[in-house]
């Protein structure tokens, strides 16, 4: 049975009969999702750009070796996903970029940053960051790209079952972190709240 | 996907705040990665003795070199030859804008990629044929299809070399008509041709003095070896000891063997 995206299913039979042709849509409808991901998981903007590039170069050299019949069958949401993750933990390895593993801490936080003060967004992705490296990715996967438990199993290469807990506990600490701040997610701490 | 812009307020839950983390993709990495895959092309004006010039490449290689004056007018006609679009940018990437420079200054060991999809296994021998003559020296079309063991194929080697899509860079400049004439050239017409063999350290008009008197070939009375005009070899025989050849036959008969550098017996198939 074939449960793939009916886009996706479609571009991939499209891919099999003419990479060249068609590798251009395969960029232009995936492009924004693992921009999102490789941002939300890395969480530098030139990274994530560089490793979405990389992950198309890498995906479209895979294509160009196999055989039109593989190339049919192939899930590219999953797939595109597991080239990205792969390819941010080898750069993260050659680089020796420090990956986010610290506790969230609210005090710790640049609660002057005016950046941060306006952008609501902003305060999520830091408390993103906060995750352990597991429960980010799945948490991103799961609610800010919007893949169903089987896919992001499969494009991260564990069991469902610790995807979903994975993903809970994520979102636990998200409001954890929330509540210790006992502030607006501006980052705004009680006492500059204006009476 | 469209970022989503509704204020997510203190109140919303980390699942709907985590949804309007959605973010567009930059503009330009979509054309940069078709570039990288080869899919898609930038190019750079570069300074040369012809004037500018317009350098294509993409993660596969270097694949234009043109002598169109506008912009406009070379990226249609790109896009007629290849299918693929290109995009201007300020400069050539460092690197290949060093190995251009070496090259075009008479390095021939420093690595150009090309990307030459499209072409025919016949028009890239042609061409890495053309790469092998050095700078300051012109082989006829006759050499050519000697060497690349098509004897007889001296109107499709200058077809080729006029489908060099790379010019310059491969140096089809320097391949000149059988009769010793400079002949054609794709880049802007024979006086460009002229321009750069100059530039080079040639000397079109003396090459075409000598092919009007019926000179083919030059040979050395001491060492009994004959050689192209402009081989390095035969540059360096003193006046004294020069002598003229109007055939390889000639020089044959004399009792002269032809030069290992320049090879001039695939010129005398012609």
């Amino acid at each position: 049975m074939d449960d793939r995206r009916p886009d996706d299913a479609e571009l991939a039979a499209r891919l099999a009969l003419d990479l060249d042709a068609h590798f251009e849509r395969l960029v232009l409808s995936h492009q924004d999702r693992l921009y999102t991901i490789a941002l939300r998981t890395s969480g530098d903007r030139r990274d994530a750009e560089e490793l979405v590039q990389d992950t198309f170069v890498r995906a479209y050299r895979a294509l160009a070796g196999w055989p039109a019949a593989r190339i049919r069958e192939v899930r590219l949401r999953g797939w595109l996903t597991t080239i990205l993750l792969n390819a941010g933990r080898n750069r993260a390895r050659v680089h020796r970029v420090p990956t986010t593993e610290l506790a969230f801490d609210p005090g710790a936080e640049p609660a002057t940053d005016p950046v941060a003060r306006r952008d609501e967004r902003e305060t999520w992705a830091r408390l993103l960051a906060g995750l352990s490296s597991a429960q980010r990715t799945a948490v991103v996967l799961r609610h800010v790209d919007g893949m169903s438990y089987a896919e992001i199993a499969e494009a991260v290469g564990r069991p469902e079952g610790t995807v979903k807990a994975h993903v809970h506990r994520g979102l636990a600490a998200l409001r954890a972190a929330l509540l210790a701040a006992e502030a607006p997610p501006e980052g705004l701490r009680a006492e500059e709240i204006p009476a | 996907m469209n970022v989503i812009t509704d204020p997510i307020g203190p109140d919303a839950g980390p699942e709907t705040a985590l949804a309007g983390l959605r973010e567009p993709a930059p503009p330009g990495l979509a054309h940069a990665t078709l570039v990288a895959v080869g899919l898609a092309d930038d190019y750079a004006i570069v300074d040369s003795p012809l004037g500018p010039l317009r350098v294509v490449w993409n993660g596969r290689g270097v694949a234009e070199v043109s002598g169109e004056p506008d912009d406009a007018a070379f990226e249609a006609r790109f896009f007629a030859r290849t299918g693929r679009r290109a995009r201007r940018r300020d400069a050539l990437p460092a690197d290949l804008a060093r190995r251009i420079e070496r090259r075009l200054g008479g390095d021939r060991q420093v690595r150009i990629d090309l990307d030459l999809r499209g072409t025919t296994e016949f028009e890239r021998a042609v061409w890495m044929k053309a790469l092998e003559i050095p700078r300051g020296q012109v082989r006829p079309y006759g050499w050519i299809a000697a060497e690349i063991g098509r004897p007889r194929a001296v109107r499709a080697v200058g077809t080729a070399l006029g489908h060099n899509p790379v010019p310059l860079i491969v140096p089809c400049h320097r391949v000149v008509r059988s009769d010793g004439m400079i002949g054609q050239y794709s880049l802007g017409g024979p006086a460009n041709k002229r321009t750069i063999l100059t530039a080079e350290g040639a000397d079109p008009d003396e090459l075409e003095a000598l092919a009007r008197a019926g000179v083919r070939y030059f040979g050395s009375d001491t060492t009994r070896i004959f050689c192209m005009p402009t081989c390095s070899d035969a540059r360096r025989v003193t006046e004294r000891h020069l002598r003229h050849f109007p055939s390889a036959r000639a020089a044959a008969a004399a009792g002269y063997r032809p030069c290992k550098h320049c090879r001039p017996l695939g010129a005398a198939v012609a």
